[in-house]
């Protein structure tokens, strides 16, 4: 009896008894209770569910068949036979295997590529400490300047003993942060002084950034892109030429800068008119009003519409392929340029199509995280 | 220049002088010569039916609206388009809003301290202080910390008041200051308001309380159509008023 007893309070003997009561109720889980009144309580959800169960599980079988279980994961050097073998059956992930640096760094030194990794890093780091809430104050600046200049020196050299290397051979996952740091940083500025032009009184402010809105987002960015590369160096004066890639850069921010002003115009516009007059009536000056006021609220309420418009302009920077910048995507295209590899693209770009997610997934979910912090302050 | 000097030679021992006043909104006529003379101490009470320019006037008074003619002096500044004059008045003259108008982002100490930080240049310790001296005024020093969004009406408009205050202005106005409250309230706020009215200072107050333009006013105003229909202390006012306008008014106002 006393054993018995002792028994109970094994964890082994507990576990076993709990098994046997949860496989004895399972009709009673919340989960089959669930399936049964939302998926089959119908014979019509119930033939729907079936049909999407088998669409859904043959799917899965596909994906892990191709990309992991028939998957080749090296093969010797550029001998690409087995690979080739596989005629489309299985992933040849020996392509990322291979090609992964080429696919990072693009056509920067092979010996120099510590450098545009470091860079990634400090980005990382940067995007990381700028996401910390309690660090938003002036310091940040000059961290990011610190961080700045840290990526100009490593990625030109030049000085410390590093050697030169022009932008012509930077490439990959750097180019692509670049773009789109400088892209979003800048144009968010540029945006909210469009977004406060175009409601100015004043009739010239207001069409001016009526007209560049207007005008710049009337045009695709790929156009815009094709002129600063090609049409732009034509009206400088001989011998005076213009880095290609700060062209593109250029041309990226006025874009998303007229873009990212309409989401902000958006949120001006659901200030109450009575947030104003109470500013106006303490005797707040334009800009306190602005800055104090009306900016922080109305940001708050574009916050979806504003990380939608950075995600879009993140991924936007792989347009700069079409005028010969090495970004991720081109980097990734190039790679399957060399005879031992033609063929294998769709790898390549499911490779940067996970990096591209990782970097958007992360903006998304901190806006999330932002937006819920932000309530939490005052609930209405 | 000259223009400032022959004001404020006029308008002395007045805090605000409007006269001839007139605005329109398109073809409407809002302001119907308006002539008003507010002296230092002094407190108005203006009533009448809705649309008929009380709010329009008063807001005239710090810029939340423009006049279109005549002329609007406060405490010897003539209310032009120059900037300068504008925000000098703007100092000087506190204004209460029937919505609050509280700035939900900021706490409601930040809310005391922002104007008096940046466009006072008060030092933030002593803005702050005096911010709490304001709560304590209004009676609600305990929720210095909340957002507005927390707070009951009653308090959002106490702390409204204590705002305006922060700026230590000479005149304030309030523009139906109890018509967004709760019956239960509205005491509370015009406490605060009659406390302010025995200290002295200078008032202008749209309202519908009767009650408290009775107890506090020097002057009832009763504007109907966009024009002054009456002006009168509020005994002769209550019990004897002149137009049929205003004892229409009264009688639907007072009739229950």
């Amino acid at each position: 009896m006393s054993d018995t007893q002792s028994h109970y309070t094994s964890p082994t003997f507990a576990g076993t008894a709990n098994g046997t009561v949860m496989s004895r109720n399972l009709t009673d889980h919340p989960a089959v209770r669930w399936a049964r009144a939302k998926l089959f309580n119908t014979w019509l959800n119930t033939v729907v569910t079936l049909i999407f169960a088998y669409l859904i599980i043959k799917m899965v079988i596909g994906v892990v068949t191709w990309g992991v279980i028939n998957a080749v994961w090296t093969v010797p050097g550029t001998n690409t036979q087995a690979c080739r073998a596989l005629s489309g059956s299985g992933a040849c992930w020996a392509l990322i295997h291979e090609k992964f640096r080429f696919i990072m760094f693009g056509t920067y030194p092979y010996d120099e590529h510590w450098r545009p990794a470091l860079v990634i890093v400090i980005f990382l780091a940067l995007y990381g400490l700028s996401s910390m809430r309690r660090l938003w104050n002036r310091n940040l600046i000059w961290i990011w300047l610190v961080g700045l200049t840290l990526i100009g020196i490593l990625m030109w050299g030049g000085v410390f003993g590093l050697n030169f290397v022009e932008q012509e051979r930077w490439g990959g996952l750097p180019i692509t942060l670049i773009l789109a740091t400088f892209g979003i940083a800048l144009a968010f500025p540029l945006s909210i002084v469009l977004a406060l032009g175009r409601r100015s009184h004043m009739p010239a402010v207001k069409v001016i950034c009526v007209t560049y809105i207007e005008l710049i987002r009337g045009v695709p960015l790929i156009s815009l892109l094709f002129m600063a590369s090609v049409m732009f160096p034509l009206f400088l004066p001989e011998g005076l030429s213009i880095d290609k890639l700060l062209r593109a850069q250029v041309a990226i921010i006025l874009f998303a800068g007229a873009y990212l002003s309409e989401v902000i115009r958006g949120g001006l516009q659901a200030i109450p008119k009575g947030q104003y007059e109470a500013a106006d009536s303490l005797g707040l000056a334009f800009w306190q009003k602005t800055s104090f006021i009306i900016l922080p609220q109305a940001l708050r309420l574009v916050i979806p519409p504003l990380v939608n418009t950075f995600i879009g302009m993140f991924k936007d920077t792989s347009l700069v392929l079409i005028i010969g910048i090495f970004d991720l995507l081109n980097s990734a295209k190039t790679a399957t340029n060399e005879p031992a590899w033609r063929g294998f693209g769709l790898e390549a770009y499911v490779f940067v199509g996970v990096i591209y997610f990782l970097f958007c997934f992360a903006m998304s979910k901190y806006s999330q995280d932002l937006e819920a912090e932000l309530a939490r302050g005052h609930k209405r | 220049m000259m223009a400032t000097q022959v004001a404020s030679q006029a308008s002395s021992g007045s805090m605000i002088e409007l006269r001839g006043v007139n605005k329109w909104y398109g073809e409407f006529h809002v302001l119907r010569d308006v002539n008003l003379r507010v002296g230092a101490k002094e407190r108005v009470v203006v009533c009448g039916p809705s649309g008929s320019g009380k709010s329009t006037m008063i807001r005239c008074i710090n810029r939340l609206e423009e006049h279109q003619a005549g002329q609007i002096v406060v405490d010897g500044v003539e209310l032009t388009n120059d900037l300068k004059n504008i925000e000098a008045i703007r100092r000087e003259v506190g204004m209460v809003f029937q919505q609050f108008n509280l700035f939900p982002h900021l706490t409601v100490l930040e809310n005391l301290t922002l104007a008096p930080i940046w466009v006072l240049k008060q030092p933030k310790k002593e803005a702050e202080q005096t911010a709490m001296y304001f709560l304590e005024r209004v009676r609600i020093p305990e929720q210095a910390r909340k957002y507005p969004g927390q707070l009951s009406g009653g308090q959002q408009q106490r702390v409204a008041i204590a705002r305006s205050l922060c700026m230590k202005p000479k005149i304030m106005l309030f523009d139906e200051p109890t018509s967004a409250l709760d019956p239960e309230m509205i005491k509370e706020v015009l406490d605060v308001m009659v406390e302010l009215a025995r200290e002295g200072m200078t008032m202008i107050v749209v309202t519908h309380e009767m009650g408290f333009a009775r107890t506090v006013a020097d002057t009832v105003i009763f504007m109907d159509r966009g024009e002054i229909v009456e002006a009168a202390p509020p005994k002769e006012f209550f019990a004897n008023p002149r137009t049929d306008r205003a004892k229409l008014f009264l009688s639907q106002i007072l009739g229950h």
